[in-house]
């Protein structure tokens, strides 16, 4: 696939990841607020760039900060950046940040952007309170969807599963793949949640959350942050470590409420996914690392259809005999994902932070042997918004 | 008088949504129709979302459809359902082409009798004085 100039002009190659990193402790963080997530993982992420805060002119974030999640970061971490973006479109919004702050470096708006999450999903409600606003009564979801049921994400993912299953023949068995390999990630990271092996029949005898979908086809609840440093390439040249490249990159919305997805067998990334490729001018058999959002064991399987890693339909087929395990052909959330490693409720940071360390080469036991080409992909709402990045070594 | 004990969430209407839930309240499915598309659409609102042309009527549907696909709730996410579970969230699609939200009653929350495509009918429940809501059951 060749770029268009077009593309390539577009954010090619203009901005790099220089700083990634966790808060210091993630997993079930109690003693600490949502806000001492964000700091944590702000001051290590800008630590591991070598930039100091004082640098940040553009500020990003998503959920779990009120009302205005950059105003609340910028005021508690104490600086006054002249651009922010609180873009909310889900778990998505992290990796969807990374391409508007390569927009807002590539224009010259700024030159440092630092890109925060900290939330608290698995102790915040045992706090009281909500880390998001309530919804007004007559938005369509209060009236047409919570009057018949309220819960969210596994219910919603569950259909688009169960259309899948019945339209392409996907399995459980297929689904549990999923589970099993990206459990044998978690055990290689010392920083991952759930580390003991679990088996396809482990994962078929677990409990039903919302049929098709067992315990263990659904990601964890818990506390963490995560933040980047995203820098122009002139800025990238004397960092702490070698750059990651934004090679290219696409974002798509298709809908909000799952009653108006208009095909619940693929997602928004069968539209940022070729956008991406494109800008970054490689192929998929180019890439070695792929970290996408695994909200469900699902997810993860219809976004490598999505993004064109297979075709539609043969997503179980291509995850079966443990291909994206370790020792696989097929290298898939690398770090445990969301289903193993950490997920506070929105993921998307942590896909950054993986690829990030993933072409650094910092992984150790996990690493992806010579990994020069990563794909990212996060799924935000009900399967409705996506941001997919291809991100680079030199 | 709202059902002894009824728990769950009510849904409120809005001024584009209140002849719908008037037709529920008659035990009649009535859903916005765009004469521009010559189709019919779902959410209602003042306008088609397919053309965002503005000359629209309501039209009385059949109430009759095909389950697009489901899901079989196990867990009480709510203290409304909590003596409910397992239960059957379901999109409903109308013959007249949208798809609705619902549950299904009148069968067993089990995969061996609930599949997509299977044909269904609405019913309405009458929660409230004023709230009756549409569900969907096995023709």
């Amino acid at each position: 696939m060749t770029p268009t100039d077009r593309d390539k002009a577009a954010l090619y190659k203009r901005v790099a990841i220089v700083g990634a990193d966790e808060s210091d402790e993630i997993g079930i963080v109690p003693q600490k607020s949502t806000l001492q997530l964000h700091a944590e993982a702000a001051r290590n992420a800008l630590e591991d760039a070598g930039i100091a805060l004082s640098e940040v002119d553009g500020i990003f974030s998503a959920g779990s900060a009120g009302w205005s999640p950059t105003l609340q970061i910028a005021e508690y971490l104490g600086i006054q950046p002249k651009y922010t973006d609180s873009t909310s479109v889900g778990g998505s919004s992290f990796v969807i940040d990374v391409e508007h702050a390569a927009a807002a470096i590539a224009t010259g708006l700024i030159d440092v952007a630092l890109i925060t999450h900290g939330e608290s999903g698995a102790s915040g409600g045992r706090r009281g309170g909500s880390a998001r606003p309530a919804l007004d009564v007559q938005h369509p979801s209060a009236q047409f969807e919570m009057p018949y049921h309220v819960g969210g994400a596994p219910t919603h993912y569950a259909m688009a599963c169960m259309r899948h299953m019945y339209q392409y023949g996907t399995t459980h068995e297929q689904l549990a793949e999923i589970a099993v390999a990206t459990r044998k990630w978690a055990m290689l990271n010392p920083k991952a949640m759930m580390r003991d092996p679990i088996t396809i029949d482990d994962v078929l005898s677990s409990r039903w959350i919302a049929y098709p979908f067992h315990l263990l086809d659904c990601c964890l609840v818990t506390d963490a942050g995560g933040a980047v440093v995203v820098v122009s390439a002139e800025r990238a040249k004397d960092c702490k470590k070698p750059p990651v490249w934004v090679l290219g990159s696409g974002e798509a919305t298709t809908h909000q409420t799952i009653t108006n997805m208009p095909d619940l067998t693929t997602t928004p990334a069968a539209i940022s996914g070729p956008r991406a490729f494109a800008m970054a001018g490689v192929r998929h058999e180019d890439i070695d690392v792929v970290e996408v959002y695994d909200s469900f064991t699902y997810t993860a399987l219809v976004t490598l259809e999505a993004l064109g890693f297979c075709k539609p339909g043969e997503g179980g087929a291509f995850v079966s005999g443990q291909r994206t395990a370790p020792g696989g052909d097929f290298p898939l959330n690398t770090n445990g994902g969301g289903l193993s490693y950490t997920h506070p409720g929105m993921y998307g940071m942590f896909l950054l932070i993986e690829a990030t360390r993933q072409l650094r080469n910092e992984c150790g036991d996990r690493q992806v042997p010579n990994a020069k080409l990563a794909c990212v992909n996060g799924t935000g709402g009900t399967l409705s918004s996506t941001g997919t990045l291809i991100l680079g070594a030199d | 008088m709202a059902q002894d004990g009824y728990r769950k969430p009510l849904p409120t209407p809005s001024p584009e949504s209140k002849r719908y839930w008037d037709g529920c309240h008659n035990h009649e499915l009535w859903i916005p129709f765009c004469r521009n598309c010559q189709k019919f659409y779902f959410y209602p609102r003042d306008f088609c979302p397919a053309c965002f042309g503005w000359d629209i009527e309501w039209r009385k549907a059949s109430g009759r459809g095909r389950v697009y696909t489901y899901a079989i709730q196990h867990r009480a996410w709510h203290p409304g359902w909590q003596d409910e579970v397992p239960y059957v969230t379901a999109l409903v699609q109308l013959e007249e082409g949208p798809r609705l939200y619902t549950n299904l009653i009148g069968v067993d929350p089990d995969p061996a009798h609930v599949h997509c495509d299977m044909p269904v009918e609405v019913t309405f429940e009458d929660i409230t004085e004023d709230v009756s809501l549409p569900k969907f059951r096995p023709v």
